[in-house]
């Protein structure tokens, strides 16, 4: 009765090295990913690379789903460049235009107002109580290319998680269940 | 052999990778356009002109200004978003820059205009330097691509100057 011994061995054995290859797959999947995104934030200088446009603001220029890619180098701040800034208690990330830089000259420290392209009023509102101009410290990346419509995907899957657990869900499945 | 998932597969790797290579290759073709535009602006008035109670200098002023963009308009053009700032220096500032006027051109058709505005965004100084200030005048450009890499440029327009009183 060897060969059934046999036999069952080798289905474990099967069994086990498919589970450690797909193990293998997924975890190269996500740190191909995480590499990069690494790597696009070392290249650009921004620690975030690419953003989403989630807010009218800046239309007809910007339409909510376009991605811009953003870089930040040392190249001082002037007027009419779209920055993106992180304002202290908000969360999200805000990409409009620099309407006015004043530099200082012996620290090189910049006082930068920006406006929606599409807004009536200028960002003081948007600032922090009492903050009336933004500082070098705030910005986080200037708009250097862009892409049309791309970004839908992350809107859809962050205003309707639903969505996302179904796609996150089945992507999951088929990974598991696929044989190669 | 091969499943439907697979083609489907192959196939949308295809499209996506044409789709990039088409936005690529419109993005790069706007480097062939040879640009010519140019621009004239006048002040007509200084409206007013004052210190303000916090000590800062403010001026209001009227404006003529003439251009013509048509030049920057390619067929991956989605808009120009042109600008006119006044840039100077003070002895506290190295640069100052405060956009006076400013517009979307949404078409080659729009993009050779003539207009009189006062200027939009409030011209305060940081700091008391506005008389007799000599300043630029500086027309910038940022052109933004239905795909691809903006581009911006400008013409700078020298030899401004406010006047020594307030009124």
């Amino acid at each position: 009765m060897g060969w059934i011994e046999d036999t069952v061995t080798s289905v474990k054995s099967i069994q086990l090295r498919q589970a450690l290859h797909q193990t293998i797959s997924i975890g190269l999947i996500v740190t191909s990913a995480l590499m990069i995104w690494k790597g696009l934030m070392c290249i650009t200088g921004s620690e975030s690379p690419i953003v989403v446009v989630l807010s009218e603001s800046m239309e007809p220029g910007f339409a909510r789903g376009d991605i811009l890619f953003l870089r930040m180098s040392k190249e001082p701040i002037r007027a009419g460049e779209i920055v993106v800034y992180n304002i202290n208690g908000r969360d999200i990330p805000i990409v409009h235009r620099v309407i006015k830089v004043h530099e200082r000259k012996d620290t090189g420290e910049v006082d930068v107002l920006t406006k929606g392209d599409n807004n009536e009023e200028d960002d003081i509102g948007l600032y922090a109580p009492g903050q009336r101009w933004l500082q070098r410290k705030h910005i986080i990346g200037r708009a250097v290319g862009f892409l049309p419509h791309v970004g839908w995907a992350t809107i859809i899957m962050t205003e309707k998680p639903l969505i996302k657990y179904i796609l996150l869900g089945g992507l999951g499945l088929l990974v598991i269940t696929s044989k190669d | 052999m091969h499943s439907f998932g697979q083609r489907a597969n192959v196939l949308l790797t295809f499209a996506i990778t044409l789709l990039a290579l088409m936005c690529a290759i419109a993005s790069v073709s706007d480097n062939f356009n040879s640009l010519s535009p140019h621009a004239h602006v006048q002040v007509v008035n200084i409206n007013w002109f004052q210190k303000k109670s916090s000590g800062d200098d403010e001026v209001s002023l009227s404006l003529n200004i003439s251009a013509n963009l048509e030049s920057l308009f390619t067929w991956n053009t989605k808009q120009v978003f042109v600008f006119l700032a006044a840039e100077y220096g003070t002895p506290k500032n190295a640069l100052n820059q405060i956009s006076l006027w400013d517009g979307i051109i949404p078409s080659r058709e729009h993009a050779k205009f003539w207009i009189h505005a006062y200027n939009k965004y409030r011209f305060i100084d940081q700091g008391s330097n506005l008389r007799g200030k000599e300043f630029n005048l500086t027309l910038h450009w940022h052109v933004m691509p239905k795909t691809g890499k903006m581009f911006a440029d400008k013409i700078v327009m020298s030899g401004y100057r406010l006047p020594q009183a307030y009124r």
